[in-house]
């Protein structure tokens, strides 16, 4: 509770000094690998990343492979962890609040408040239901009729509660990809996150399906703000707000989606949305 | 041209040296069979699983005692060293680091390099006058049988679930990790089910191991005639009974003790099938 009030005091603060509308800010952040062996070398995967994303914002990140986009959506919650070699540096600020200076952050938290959807829908071998009330179990949630509503609203929030509503028990490995991948959305949803992103999201699925997420996402955005890692460019153009486009671990470009798409500043942006290269 | 002709000897060569193995399986097969089969005729299919007596001098021939017994012994191992195998790899796989690993797996593994007689003698030396002498009966027992059997199989039942906790991809600990999970949550939910064939498979082909092993279980296990109805009492288990016999058998007793065999060699077959069976479903 008081770290709730901690927020919404940082937040006022920052309005002040007019910076409100960063949801996540990448404050000078850098992520480098340190190599396996002794003598090897150290892999900088991402440098001196200075960028604000807005609430009810999407951001749209592009970029070739290797240029640091997803290492940059697992450092927001802090998944990088999880590599034994992994060196953060710099910081990023959720509504204010440092992710890696803070020493006594909760890292659960911090993973529930920004949610994460993967290229690859993961299905945990259990219902449909059960799939979604996972995460607010984790939390401690275990009343059936709160966790019927959250997973129906869940549900209805990721477009998939029309073709599930009738087989909630059914094992969710059953669903097609496309449906797996809003279950995944959904699950997301109902552990009640500020912040979605999304990791190539669409890469396994067909054009339908595509279509469907892209139609999720851009409802979503009223109620949440959402960071796209995509590799369709044209995906980025649809749904983005704003694009960023990440080269070699670096932020080359950042502006509005249109602009991104009309008049790049940079030549290698200008490139990679034409396709001469990526 | 002259290259071609080599390479199709070559490749004919290779051929014949993979086929010999299933030749020396045929073998063995129809050898067994051949041997042990007119006896369970003899004596009646059901007679000789289920009849209670094994009295070669006057011609009896069951074996119900010993498939008991093989099972019991087997069932105790397993319950010995699932929870020991299962605990050891999910450590290995999903919590212990690099240097720890390095040390602890290769430390496992050696367990199975052992030659089976060693640990039948430390059982004699060691466990069978521990249990004389604190729980009771005479040492010799199922409950000694299945203990050191039980380390025995740890290996096996350990190292190949590892493969298969290590095969779950990433994306499974990353999805629960990203939805609050904690490590163990994760590993609990997520991790653990998906590499559930593939424990399955570890344990089946763990039994047939316990199954199979002879000279540590003729060592312990006390080798009565009789159906354990208590972990302490001795037991006989098939193998033994083959080990035990054919040194003197002759004529019908040897005949029987071929058809022991081919029970075994079902039994051992079965749960090898069984396991091949679950890690295909596993990777479909």
């Amino acid at each position: 509770m008081k770290e709730f009030m901690d927020t919404n005091l940082n937040k006022n603060n920052m309005s002040e000094t007019n910076l409100s509308a960063a949801k996540v800010r990448f404050d000078n952040f850098s992520v480098s690998f340190l190599p396996d062996k002794p003598g090897g070398a150290i892999v900088e995967a991402l440098s001196g990343i200075n960028l604000s994303v807005g609430d009810k914002k999407i951001l749209s990140v592009i970029g070739p492979s290797r240029s640091g986009k997803t290492s940059l959506l697992r450092s927001v919650n802090r998944l990088n962890d999880l590599h034994p070699n992994f060196v953060p540096g710099g910081d990023i600020l959720i509504d204010g609040a440092p992710v890696y200076a803070s020493s006594n952050i909760d890292i659960t938290a911090l993973r529930r408040k920004a949610g994460m959807v993967f290229a690859r829908p993961v299905i945990l071998p259990l219902s449909i239901y059960e799939n979604i009330a996972y995460g607010p179990r984790l939390a401690g949630n275990n009343s059936k009729p709160s966790l019927d509503e959250l997973v129906e609203s869940a549900l209805k929030d990721a477009y998939v509660w029309e073709e599930v509503k009738d087989r909630l028990q059914s094992p969710a490995a059953s669903l097609s990809g496309g449906q797996r991948q809003r279950l995944c959305i959904a699950r997301v949803l109902s552990m009640r996150p500020d912040i979605i992103m999304l990791d190539e999201p669409t890469s396994a699925l067909d054009p339908v399906s595509t279509a469907k997420i892209e139609e999720t996402l851009i409802a979503l955005k009223s109620k949440y703000c959402i960071i796209l890692v995509t590799n369709n460019v044209k995906q980025a153009a649809r749904v983005g707000d704003k694009t960023a486009f990440f080269l070699m671990g670096r932020l080359i470009e950042h502006d509005d989606t249109s602009k991104i798409f009309t008049t790049p500043r940079d030549e290698r942006t200008e490139n990679y949305i034409t396709g001469r290269f990526g | 041209m002259k290259q071609a002709v080599r390479e199709a000897f070559i490749s004919k060569i290779l051929l014949l040296t993979a086929l010999s193995s299933i030749g020396a399986l045929t073998l063995i097969t129809v050898f067994i069979f051949a041997e042990g089969l007119p006896v369970i005729f003899k004596t009646g299919f059901f007679d000789f699983i289920f009849g209670m007596k094994w009295k070669p001098s006057r011609g009896i021939f069951s074996i119900f005692p010993m498939i008991a017994g093989s099972f019991a012994v087997m069932a105790g191992a397993m319950l010995v060293s699932v929870p020991f195998a299962l605990c050891c790899s999910i450590y290995l796989a999903e919590f212990a680091g690099r240097t720890t690993r390095a040390i602890v797996k290769p430390a496992i593994e050696l367990l199975a390099g052992i030659p089976s007689v060693v640990y039948g003698f430390i059982g004699v030396t060691v466990l069978v006058p521990f249990i004389k002498n604190n729980i009771g009966g005479n040492g010799f027992s199922v409950l000694g049988c299945s203990i050191v059997l039980g380390i025995m199989v740890l290996p096996t039942i350990t190292s190949i679930s590892y493969d298969a906790l290590r095969a779950v991809p990433d994306s499974y600990r990353e999805g629960a990790l990203a939805l609050g999970a904690t490590r163990w949550q994760a590993v609990k939910m997520a991790v653990v089910p998906a590499a559930g064939s593939g424990i399955i498979a570890a344990v089946i082909l763990g039994m047939g191991r316990a199954i199979g092993e002879t000279m540590a279980v003729i060592m312990i296990a006390g080798n009565s005639l009789i159906i354990p109805l208590s972990p302490l009492d001795p037991v006989r288990t098939l193998t033994s009974n083959i080990a035990l016999e054919m040194g003197y058998a002759s004529g019908m007793h040897r005949q029987a003790l071929f058809a022991t065999g081919v029970i075994l060699f079902v039994i051992i077959m079965a749960l090898n099938i069984l396991a091949t069976r679950v890690i295909k479903r596993a990777v479909r």
